[in-house]
């Protein structure tokens, strides 16, 4: 003990217990923090963003602007979240072609599901939204679909139609069909309120409310849903039924009458 | 037909045969005798178009079949229940018992939807059989006299349908119909001074109260249709009364019928096509979903759907107030809301547009005739063209009615299309007037040269000298009988202005009105005169054809 503090006052004493400490705090650390794992995300987490960044670069920035602060051809993206991005590139909708259409519409996707998912890391740590929902979140298995009915009546049919088929907005503008829409897009798109959709974050509607909406639209228009009734005529209501019973209705009838009248009894010559 | 000539055999001993003695019964206390003898041998003219009030009356048949066996099962009641039929996506749901028992009839009764969506084709073929059959008897101008009155039953049938078939479209008090009855609410409430008091009348309170079912349950059933079945049979009777009217032909005259009696051949005929209309409505119900009641859902005020139409003969008053822009005037802390006052009065007028017609043209000509002959539409131009106009204006008004289809099928902006209906509801008519007016001539035009120079062949003959001439045929006896059996009107001669003394004669207005419509109608270049007899003549008699 005596040779140590002998050399309490040596020059380079302050740079040994400088490295002890350090040594230490590093030890401490190691040894309770989850340091692997950790480590590893956030490569993986930083990778993701860097790729998604060059996505962005590519396809998004000439609209967005860098850094996703936004142009005057595409609005910000700093804080719509990986939700969104989820939606609007899963479904084709971005990146789109022109600005200058009334809506941009759904198409091909060109990104595959990886690259999805980097865009949305990417777009995600420019500031926080909401996050791409889990199966659990939107699978319609278990939910309500009564429930759901009521409450896509009360919040979406006004613009979707009764069963999801959509209907027209303002300025050529319009609801889409919900008819094959991947649950989780329905789900991202209440959470997130595309284009001129409103949002209906969790506040307003639980995960359990989006849930039990999407367990609606598989029962009245999914791949299983009977019509009871015979041909479905679109699902538009009157407007369909009316043609249909003028052209195939009453167009039958004149046919059939304009055959009866045609064989007429032949007098009998007397 | 038995009767008459069981009495030309001779007399048999014993008892009459069975069929005898109840058609002597019968005819001893209801007198049904004379009565068929007058009127089985009734002579009806064949022609499709003829038929068009058959289909009518017979999908009306259907309807009031049918909707006895939805009364067995539906309640007409507004208490609150909740669901627990077999239609998953409802369970658990309140709702009126108005729509538990319309889903009931829908998917547990026996046979109760195929029932259900019978009625309701048959409804809409029914309204639409009564504008087309309207439309034919417009045209061929089979309303002059004497059926003027018949015209205004026909009318009245058509219009109460209209009603009947509103109240029943919003008995299943669905989201669909809900709205509906919402929207014919807001239309009583932009009535000034008495609007509000109408709608809590109608309603039992504030809308949309407990009641409205219950009430539009018995307009429904009981009274409108009582009026219809009432209305039928004066229509039909008069039919029986004023004869058929037919096409013009050769041995058709003013004072004769020329077709099939009654019984046997019309009677097989009809009944056969009573069978025909039922099938093909009830193929039409059994393939084809009508109002899915179940996907619509039970109605609640604070909901709303996009697409919510009323069926397709109210569709032009829902383009009425989607078209109208919102205007509304403030004052001393009342509204007036224009934008549905104003469609609210338009609505009554376009039906009575075309039903006050007849008496208009019967006041400009002032033939005060019979007529039994039916008009061929070309040869009454300024008629078919106001008819077209009509026709149009009411298409329009439907283009307006569904204008968010034809934006979300066609690509278009809802607003472009408002904004066409808007103008159009101006222009097309008068446009469609200009146009219908102009083929009419033309084709009167065409008659005239097939009658004066015979039919276009299609040969080409090449003559000695090299020329090419297309060889006209000439039209047979009969054919020119038909194109020109019509007789022209000319047009109204006001007299002279001055009279013998050389004093100004006072002509007052509405004579000067008419003799100007009257111009319009039958002037110089508003028909094309038809073929004499000596032009005729002078044509066929040698000399070449052109």
């Amino acid at each position: 003990m005596k040779k140590l503090s002998e050399r309490r006052r040596h020059p380079l004493a302050a740079i040994v217990v400088l490295l002890f400490a350090l040594a230490a705090t590093g030890g401490l650390y190691t040894a309770f923090a989850p340091a692997d794992k950790a480590q590893a995300d956030s490569t993986a987490q930083s990778l993701a963003i860097e790729e998604g960044k060059k996505l962005y670069e590519v396809g998004c920035a000439s609209c967005h602007g860098t850094g996703g602060k936004g142009s005057s051809d595409g609005p910000s993206l700093v804080g719509v979240g990986a939700a969104a991005v989820d939606f609007q590139v899963g479904t084709g909708r971005m990146p789109a072609s022109t600005s200058q259409q009334a809506q941009v519409e759904k198409k091909k996707n060109i990104y595959s599901q990886a690259q999805i998912d980097q865009l949305a890391a990417y777009i995600a740590s420019l500031g926080a939204g909401p996050a791409k929902p889990t199966k659990d979140e939107y699978s319609p298995e278990g939910a309500d679909a009564a429930k759901g009915g009521e409450l896509f009546r009360t919040n979406c049919s006004q613009c979707h139609n009764f069963t999801g088929k959509g209907g027209a907005l303002t300025d050529g503008k319009f609801a889409p069909s919900l008819e094959g829409v991947d649950p989780k897009h329905i789900y991202e798109a209440m959470q997130t309120g595309p284009q001129n959709m409103p949002s209906f974050p969790d506040t307003t509607l639980t995960s359990q409310n989006k849930q039990d909406i999407i367990a609606y639209l598989k029962a009245v228009d999914g791949d299983e849903t009977t019509n009871p009734g015979g041909l479905e005529l679109g699902g538009l209501g009157p407007v369909s039924e009316g043609l249909f019973a003028w052209i195939f209705g009453l167009g039958a009838l004149i046919a059939v009458a304009v055959w009866v009248a045609a064989r007429t009894a032949k007098a009998k010559k007397s | 037909m038995s009767t008459a000539s069981a009495s030309n055999e001779p007399r048999r001993r014993g008892k009459a045969p069975a069929g005898e003695r109840v058609a002597d019964w019968a005819d001893g206390r209801l007198g049904i005798y004379s009565l068929a003898k007058a009127n089985m041998r009734k002579i009806f003219p064949d022609h499709w178009s003829f038929m068009l009030g058959e289909v009518c009356m017979y999908s009306f048949i259907i309807i009031i079949l049918t909707g006895v066996y939805l009364t067995l099962f539906f309640h007409p009641s507004m208490n609150e229940v909740q669901y627990h039929g077999s239609y998953v996506p409802l369970q658990g749901q309140m709702m009126s018992e108005a729509f538990n028992s319309t889903l009931h009839i829908s998917f547990e009764v026996r046979g109760g939807l195929l029932i259900r969506q019978i009625h309701h084709w048959a409804a809409l073929i029914f309204l639409a059989g009564m504008f087309v059959h309207m439309m034919r008897v417009f045209f061929t101008g089979a309303f002059r006299k004497p059926r003027e009155v018949n015209w205004l039953f026909g009318f009245l049938l058509f219009v109460l349908g209209m009603f009947t078939g509103f109240t029943g479209y919003s008995l299943p008090d669905d989201l669909l119909s809900g709205t509906g009855v919402r929207f014919m609410e807001g239309a009583i409430l932009s009535v000034p001074i008495v609007g509000t008091y109408l709608s809590f009348f109608l309603f039992g309170g504030e809308f949309p109260g407990g009641d409205f079912v219950a009430r539009f349950y018995s307009i429904h059933i009981l009274l409108l249709p009582g009026i219809m079945l009432g209305l039928m049979v004066a229509h039909l009777i008069l039919v029986f009364y004023h004869k058929h009217t037919q096409y013009a032909g050769p041995g058709k005259t003013n004072n004769n019928v020329v077709g099939m009696p009654l019984l046997p051949v019309y009677m097989a005929k009809a009944g056969g096509f009573f069978f025909l209309v039922f099938g093909v409505i009830a193929v039409v119900a059994a393939i084809a979903q009508i109002n899915p009641i179940w996907a619509i859902g039970p109605y609640r005020p604070d909901q709303v759907s996009t697409g919510a139409q009323p069926d397709w003969y109210m569709g032009f008053s829902e383009g009425l107030i989607r078209v109208m822009p919102g205007w509304e005037i403030n004052f001393w802390g009342h509204t007036l809301v224009l934008g549905v006052f104003i469609p609210l009065m338009i609505f009554p007028l376009v039906l009575v547009a075309i039903a006050v017609y007849p008496f208009i043209e019967s006041w400009v000509t002032g033939d005060k005739r019979e007529h039994h002959i039916l008009d061929r539409p070309r040869n009454a131009p300024t008629r078919t063209a106001f008819g077209v106009a009509w026709m149009t204006w009411y298409f329009v008004l439907l283009i307006g009615g569904g204008n968010d289809l034809f934006a979300t099928h066609f690509s278009l902006s809802i607003n472009a299309i408002t904004w066409f209906v808007r103008i159009a509801f101006f222009v097309a008519p008068v446009l469609a007037f200009i146009i219908t007016k102009r083929i009419c001539l033309g084709l009167q035009r065409r008659d005239k040269e097939k009658v004066l120079h015979g039919r276009e062949s299609g040969i080409i003959k090449r003559l000695p000298h090299g020329e090419f001439i297309e060889v006209h045929e000439p039209l047979s006896q009969e054919q020119l009988h038909t194109l020109t059996a019509h007789e022209q009107y000319s047009p109204l001669e006001l007299g002279p202005t001055v009279d013998e003394n050389g004093v100004e004669r006072k002509i007052k207005a509405p004579q000067k009105l008419r003799a100007k419509l009257s111009k319009a109608y039958y002037g110089e270049h508003n028909q094309v005169p038809k073929p004499t007899v000596e032009e005729y003549k002078e044509i066929t008699s040698g000399h070449g054809h052109h």
